[in-house]
């Protein structure tokens, strides 16, 4: 065995039972979406869910115990950093899509559609319309109902963009306490990063609630509506993914499962969650700001 | 390390199906895409067929308009995503490993479900087909509103399968990027890689940046649908032209994913059976790069017909335009590789040169329809589709049975049938043109593509088209012949059957153990 060389062997594990209950469950869910909103119930989406649960459980419980026998050397770790880190590179694209939805509509399609360039013929079809943005009314408001308002960034949005920058220096202060072996401070620390999460997604929720009751702001209030629900809402998303990884590594920071030179489960979710922050500052900039 | 020993025992495979469903194994799991990727090539070939079937002659003779539109749709995603894409996955498995000296993929437990939720996937594709108002028929771009006010209720599991795709693709880069940055042996330098190898980094990394772009677009289609969001909804102030936007951000780099692989296997290829180095191997990589970046800037030149702005028609012409330039390069090296080599023409080398000639002959027909102005008269017309199936079928196809071909007897210990394989060779070369080379007059004369009847002056070229076609579909059976055949027996394999080929793949037993490169070669 070439053990002198920096390349130690990999561990390559045997063979698992577990991705073709994670493909079974994946499976499921999304068979049972499209059945539930085709009109049948939910029961085979939720079966599904119970599936992944259960399998993705086992499997990060593996990869832990895996881990603590040993068995995966510096190589195999330096894997899971390149493989968090063009996830999340891809969960950027992602939201650029959304973005580029925003930017379209917004700066190009709006005007265009009120008979700005050499787009005339679309004023035969909406005769009234004039392009503002927020879009107040649309193009076709018996179609599309526009908002009679729209949320503010100096209320809630900027109590969460506080809650939410804050969580990311918190989190901070809790993976230094982790580097310098102090279970207390970090435990404590991240502690506060969850409960600044769990804070943002209440205040989130208050602001749907008062945007679908109040406002007339919903999904259905034309374009405006549209972007504003979709990038808040796949954000909120990825908050509650990201505060339910906080919360995983939290129970595992109270087992002791982290060492000082090696945590990745944290550090991944602490990548996460420094993702999700930022898509949160380019949200609170381009959706409620400007 | 004593721990660490016990992943890498030196035993074979498990028995049974078991051993395909539980596998961690690289070389399994490309077997596993490679087989996935035929029998989708068949299935999607079959309604290939029931189109040129149908359009044998004017009129309407076997099928309604209503199912050939769905099977034009479903033969395009199935190829795309159930034939091309999987089988360049598969390649990589099988290959990667081997050429960089890695054990396996970085990842063994994901590799396998990103195989295996693919057949789920597309069983929910395929089940639309037989579901109330039938399956999706707005074609493999599935353009808003089309695939979203008109669409049938089947749209909803394609969206849904769409996603599956989605997420096996962007697993396998994943683990394709980690593989190649981290487990390269130890010598096995950047610019020492293989081609094959390097191309399918860079067509990892278009993949992690825009299947979740195409995930996005989707999801869109999904709220429109079922939520009562305005994205392509004018009424609403969205646009169907958003649409088109978000889709062909996704769609332009995904036609170089599924040719970048193939630039990589002729870059093998055309060497081996040269005797010679490859010409400007730096060059490759750099030509790849750059037509991996200028995909990403290029997305409109299909929509020059729906009413963009001067400016954009103008950008998207030259952006367009500029990637003849690298591409030039890598037909210009592969030409400076033969000149003066030592050639023998196997079937490897056959479909090998048959896809530089073939593939720039749809490259041309490319710069062609990049020109604005000239695009006005082919949009949308036959023109088109004999554009993307010479660089698809001839293209595509063509690189992934060279690469079968190539490395064959290294997968099974045995060579192929020689004389079959240059049979099978002459009998799709001579079907791929008679199919698609009368395509681009009737597209010139105005025969629109997608529609099951037509006017009676373009009857003999489509006539001409449909034997050809007919022709390429039933010699494919001879190819699923040749593979059984070398599985089953034959002439056994040396290490090395190509004498020119080079490469740590060549250095190991054929067929290859089921574990190579427990310990990591020293490279020079």
């Amino acid at each position: 065995m070439a053990s002198e060389t920096q390349t130690e062997t990999y561990y390559v594990p045997e063979q698992s039972k577990l991705p073709i209950w994670m493909a079974i469950g994946m499976a499921t869910t999304v068979t049972g979406a499209a059945l539930w909103m085709n009109g049948s119930n939910a029961m085979m989406f939720l079966a599904g869910c119970l599936v992944l649960a259960a399998t993705l459980y086992q499997w990060f419980s593996i990869q832990i115990t895996e881990n603590h026998q040993g068995l995966a050397g510096p190589q195999l770790k330096r894997s899971y950093v390149w493989g968090m880190g063009w996830f999340i590179f891809s969960e950027v694209m992602f939201f650029a899509a959304f973005f580029g939805a925003l930017y379209y509509v917004r700066g190009l399609n709006i005007h265009w559609l009120a008979g700005e360039g050499a787009f005339e013929s679309t004023q035969m079809l909406y005769d009234n319309f004039t392009a503002s943005w927020p879009l107040m009314s649309n193009p076709d408001n018996s179609l599309f109902p526009g908002p009679e308002d729209v949320i503010h960034a100096t209320g809630l949005p900027l109590i969460n963009t506080i809650l939410l920058l804050a969580s990311s220096i918190t989190l901070t202060i809790s993976h230094h306490a982790l580097i310098a072996g102090k279970r207390k401070p970090m435990q404590i620390w991240l502690g506060v990063t969850i409960l600044l999460g769990l804070l943002f997604l209440y205040f989130q929720a208050i602001e749907y609630h008062e945007a679908y009751t109040e406002l007339g702001l919903t999904l259905n209030s034309g374009i405006y509506g549209t972007t504003f629900f979709m990038l808040t809402g796949f954000h909120g998303a990825h908050v509650t993914i990201g505060t339910f990884m906080l919360i995983v590594m939290f129970f595992r920071g109270q087992k002791g499962h982290f060492k000082s030179e090696d945590h990745f489960g944290f550090q991944a979710a602490a990548w996460y969650w420094h993702f999700v922050d930022v898509v949160w500052v380019c949200l609170f900039i381009l959706v409620y700001w400007i | 390390m004593t721990a660490a020993h016990t992943g890498s025992d030196h035993h074979g495979p498990a028995k049974g199906l078991t051993r395909w469903l539980y596998t961690t194994n690289h070389k399994d799991i490309g077997t596993l895409y490679l087989w996935f990727s035929l029998s989708m090539f068949f299935l999607g070939g079959i309604f290939a067929m029931v189109i040129r079937a149908e359009l044998f002659q004017p009129g309407l003779q076997l099928i309604q308009p209503e199912f050939f539109n769905q099977m034009t749709t479903m033969h395009g995603l199935i190829m795309v995503f159930g034939a091309v894409m999987p089988a360049f996955v598969g390649l990589a498995n099988w290959m990667v490993p081997m050429m960089i000296g890695a054990p396996d993929m970085a990842l063994p437990r994901m590799n396998n479900l990103s195989f295996w939720i693919l057949p789920f996937a597309f069983a929910m594709m395929i089940s639309t087909l037989f579901m109330d108002g039938g399956a999706p028929n707005f074609g493999w771009t599935f353009y808003a509103p089309l695939s979203t006010t008109y669409a049938p209720p089947s749209v909803t599991f394609f969206i849904f399968a769409v996603h599956i795709m989605g997420a096996s693709s962007i697993m396998g880069a994943i683990n394709i990027v980690a593989t190649i940055f981290n487990m390269r042996a130890p010598g096995m330098t950047w610019m020492k890689m293989p081609l094959f190898v390097w191309t399918w980094l860079i067509t990892a990394y278009l993949l992690i940046a825009v299947m979740p772009v195409l995930a996005g677009v989707v999801t869109m289609m999904l709220m429109d649908i079922h939520f009562g969001t305005a994205f392509f909804n004018a009424a609403g102030g969205g646009s169907p032209i958003l649409f088109q936007h978000v889709f062909w951000f996704f769609g332009h780099p995904e036609v170089y994913i599924m040719i970048l692989p193939a630039f990589g296997i002729v870059s093998a290829i055309i060497p081996a059976f040269s005797r010679k180095k490859l010409f400007g191997y730096a060059s490759m990589v750099y030509a790849t790069s750059s037509i991996a970046f200028l995909s990403f800037i290029v997305w409109a030149h299909h929509m020059f017909t729906v009413g963009i702005p001067l400016a954009g028609e103008l950008f998207f012409m030259y952006s367009t335009m500029l990637i003849a330039i690298p591409t030039g390069v890598k037909v210009f090296n592969w030409i400076a590789t033969m000149f003066r080599g030592s050639l023998t023409f196997e079937t490897p080398m056959l479909f090998a040169v048959a896809f530089v000639v073939l593939f720039s002959i749809g490259g041309f027909s490319g710069l062609m329809l990049a020109i604005a102005p000239a695009d006005f008269q082919y949009h949308d017309t036959y023109f088109v589709v004999a554009h993307f199936h010479y660089v698809l079928v001839p293209g595509a196809i063509f690189s992934i049975m060279a690469a079968v071909y190539y490395w064959l007897p290294k997968w099974t210990g045995f060579m192929y049938d020689e004389k079959l394989g240059k049979i099978h060779f002459w009998l799709s070369f001579v079907g791929v043109n008679v199919t698609f080379f009368p395509q681009h007059f009737i597209g010139l004369a105005g025969m629109p593509r997608r529609i099951p009847d037509y006017a009676l002056q373009f009857a003999d070229m489509n006539m001409i088209s449909s034997l050809g076609a007919f022709l390429f579909g039933a010699s494919q059976l001879m190819f699923l012949y040749v593979v059984i055949k070398a599985i089953r027996g034959g002439e056994k394999a040396p290490d090395k059957p190509w004498e020119g080929a080079e490469g740590l793949e060549w250095t190991i037993p054929s067929p290859a153990p089921y574990h190579t490169f427990t310990t990591p070669p020293k490279v020079d």
